[in-house]
């Protein structure tokens, strides 16, 4: 399975994927992001059907219009009062979009459903490598970031009265979100990028009790996810995304079968 | 003479729709357990948020003494959205105080800190524990250790001890007086439990509309305070 290039590149892209997925996960789940993740994927989307308008890679477009919309989002969902129909509204612009630039582009199904459900053999070695660049940058912000990120995601309140730069951080999250989405799309597909996003993260949240160990059980999760489920869609030939997200929600329901056990 | 760390003077300030604190003046000196008093709405949350800075005096001045960053301010609110199944244990609570740009983890002094502070507060025990499984007046600690964690000089009690059974207010409180007598530490409490604030402050700073009155706790009497109330 190895020998061919394409399931290589697929595994190297996957094996970034499930790490920055992991811990960009983690951060989602503490500040409650699961809804934005999901119409940033939306937005990614509508991203890449752009993209391909233009004759450009699908990526590009995805990351030009997750990380200008981070930002609004961002700004639209402060209220809480009026977040979820602001998302909503935003979700429905995009698809909608997204359905326009494919139809202008006159290309033809399999490229949506490539951008919508992803594909094991759409990735090339140079597409590995701008994910490698992206997920390093990724990384390196988180690091830099990472005691303000952590204390701002698990005690807002806390943060808040330390001082720290918090709405800053949260537009800086954000960035690094929509960056981790065009990323992670490139296998899982637009409309289940919040699979590893956030169900990794979500259950390790029951297995673990520091941050660090949160990471580390959700990069876990999602390495052993993305891994299963290249080989089992290798062998089957069916959907990668399916079993991806077969094995994160077995993972999900296991953690809270087990918590429930505990209690 | 004790000196001051801070300084209210004619401080008033104003909603659009309401006038709360007016010609406020209170010197408040290094190791004073001042407890703030006064019903619902008379303005103690809006002069908390005015000494944590997250309001600006509409009139009259809050000066820190000698300068803002020479009091540095930990501050333990009612409540936090801390719910049971939040994850963190007590100890990565804490330690979360130690917020800065760069290294990401815990540096050994840093470790030897929280670790201090949680049997300090007698959390060392529990450290383990997940935050969302504590009791209230555990959780309680855990908030006041992490206000605690980097030193601060001036320590508010925003109704900390409010929603707490009263064996778990005395245990918090204790602490808190044992700190303040033991380390200096200045204490902002505020609170409506005018009993709670006999037995454990110095001074009392009263509010009640558009008026205050400030002294010593001994002279905070039951007669005061329905005169206060009903002016």
């Amino acid at each position: 399975m190895l020998s061919y290039p394409f399931m290589q590149n697929a595994y190297m892209a996957g094996t970034l994927i499930a790490i920055i997925s992991g811990i960009m996960g983690v951060f989602v789940i503490a500040r409650n992001m699961s809804f934005l993740t999901h119409t940033l994927s939306e937005i990614g989307f509508a991203g890449a059907a752009f993209g391909i308008f233009m004759g450009w890679q699908p990526l590009n477009g995805m990351l030009l219009f997750t990380t200008i919309s981070s930002i609004g989002v961002g700004e639209l969902g402060a209220k809480s009062s009026r977040r979820e129909n602001s998302i909503t509204a935003i979700s429905a612009l995009a698809i909608g979009l997204g359905i326009l630039f494919l139809s202008l582009a006159d290309s033809n199904a399999s490229y949506a459903t490539g951008i919508l459900f992803g594909s094991v053999i759409g990735i090339s070695r140079a597409n590995v490598v701008q994910m490698v660049i992206l997920s390093v940058s990724v990384l390196v912000v988180v690091m830099v970031i990472y005691r303000y990120l952590k204390f701002d995601s698990f005690d807002p309140i806390g943060a808040q009265v330390k001082g720290l730069w918090t709405r800053t951080l949260s537009v800086i999250f954000l960035v690094l979100l929509a960056f981790s989405v065009s990323v992670a799309a490139q296998i899982v597909g637009s409309l289940l990028i919040f699979i590893l996003l956030t169900l990794p993260a979500a259950a390790a949240k029951y297995f673990a009790h520091t941050v660090g160990m949160m990471i580390s059980v959700a990069v876990a999760f999602s390495l052993i996810g993305v891994w299963l489920g290249l080989y089992l869609s290798y062998v089957t030939n069916w959907p990668v995304s399916f079993f991806i997200a077969v094995i994160e929600v077995i993972f999900y329901f296991s953690a809270l079968v087990y918590q429930r056990m505990r209690a | 003479m004790t000196e001051s760390i801070l300084q209210l003077k004619q401080l008033s300030f104003a909603f659009p729709d309401k006038q709360v604190l007016k010609n406020l003046n209170y010197d408040l000196k290094r190791g004073d357990f001042l407890s703030i008093v006064g019903e619902n709405g008379v303005g103690k949350t809006t002069l908390m948020r005015l000494i944590l800075q997250e309001l600006k005096p509409t009139s009259g001045t809050l000066d820190f003494l000698p300068n803002r960053q020479a009091v540095p301010v930990g501050y333990v609110p009612q409540f936090r959205n801390i719910d049971a199944e939040y994850p963190l244990s007590i100890q990565d609570f804490v330690g979360l105080n130690f917020a800065k740009i760069g290294v990401p983890w815990l540096t050994a002094k840093e470790r030897q800190r929280v670790t201090e502070i949680l049997t300090e507060t007698k959390l060392f025990n529990i450290r383990r524990r997940p935050l969302g499984q504590a009791s209230g007046g555990e959780k309680q600690k855990a908030y006041l250790a992490q206000a605690l964690l980097d030193r601060p000089s001036l320590l508010i009690l925003d109704e900390s001890t409010a929603s707490l059974d009263p064996v778990a207010k005395t245990e918090l409180l204790d602490l808190v007086k044992q700190i303040n007598e033991n380390q200096q530490l200045t204490v902002i409490f505020v609170t409506h439990d005018i009993p709670l604030a006999r037995r454990y402050a110095d001074h009392y700073l009263f509010l009640s509309p558009g008026q205050y009155e400030a002294g010593n706790i001994s002279d905070l009497t039951n007669e005061k305070v329905g005169e206060m109330n009903n002016a």
